[in-house]
């Protein structure tokens, strides 16, 4: 039974630059899980995938691009849940399209869909200045 | 982005040498593709040995280039998966759509037929 209380809040900007180390802080939480008896690699390379999903799409459709907008990321570990946040500061994208698997080859669109493969709960929902995409997982 | 490209004679090798392959260096990649493409190389082989992290965007990249390479008559093959990156593949169903080769040596043979 996992026991770990963890809160990470980082504030990065809208660059996809900083995936690369939202992503490992991803990785690393799963590898530092005190009692976790699942595949450890496996939670790795999830935590890494969805919160570079997560991010990107928050840079590249809610933000647009703009260098100088911020993301939010919030990750927090209660009572075997995993919760990640990342809030952007931009007009938000249309979440319920890219929810089906796409068609092998379409070249955009997957990462929503991976989003909800592996996690068990993902939302969309607007703030008073952006939007917050939610996705949680009982570990 | 670190990439090493090399003309092989029936195929050219990109061997992408980053760690991770994502929204941030993936347009990169598909630069180069097309900048081969435009001189009528339309068969490759990328090279993932090095490659442990593949985000949709990665995916995406690649499948942009097989698209443009079948376009061509040509191909776009894939080695060195290690293997979450192979899960990857697996999960989104593209496994069905690209030949994957253990190694390039593989891959290159394969063209050569």
């Amino acid at each position: 039974m996992i026991t770990d209380r963890i809160a990470v809040d980082i504030k990065v900007p809208n660059q996809t630059r900083y995936l690369r180390l939202i992503g490992h802080i991803g990785e690393n939480i799963a590898r530092t899980l005190r009692d976790y008896s699942g595949d450890r690699e496996k939670l790795a390379y999830d935590l890494n995938l969805v919160l570079t999903e997560a991010m990107a799409n928050a840079i590249q459709h809610a933000n647009v691009g703009d260098p100088t907008k911020e993301v939010h990321i919030e990750i927090s570990i209660v009572a075997q849940c995993l919760i990640i946040r990342v809030y952007d500061f931009g007009i938000g994208f249309d979440v319920k399209q890219y929810v089906e698997p796409r068609h092998p080859l379409d070249e955009h669109g997957r990462g929503i869909y991976l989003m909800h493969t592996i996690m068990d709960e993902v939302s969309y929902q607007p703030t008073e200045n952006g939007h917050v995409l939610e996705m949680s997982k009982n570990l | 982005m670190n990439l090493q490209i090399e003309d092989k004679g029936a195929a050219v090798l990109m061997a992408v040498q980053e760690e991770r392959l994502d929204a941030h260096n993936s347009g990169e990649l598909k630069k180069h593709m097309l900048k081969l493409f435009e001189e009528g190389k339309n068969n490759l082989i990328v090279d993932l040995q090095a490659v442990r992290f593949v985000d949709s965007s990665g995916l995406g990249a690649l499948v942009s280039g097989f698209k443009n390479a079948s376009s061509r008559n040509g191909n776009l093959k894939l080695s060195g998966l290690q293997l979450q990156v192979k899960s990857m593949f697996e999960l989104t169903r593209l496994h069905r759509v690209f030949e994957i080769y253990t190694d390039s040596g593989e891959a290159l043979a394969s063209f050569q037929q």
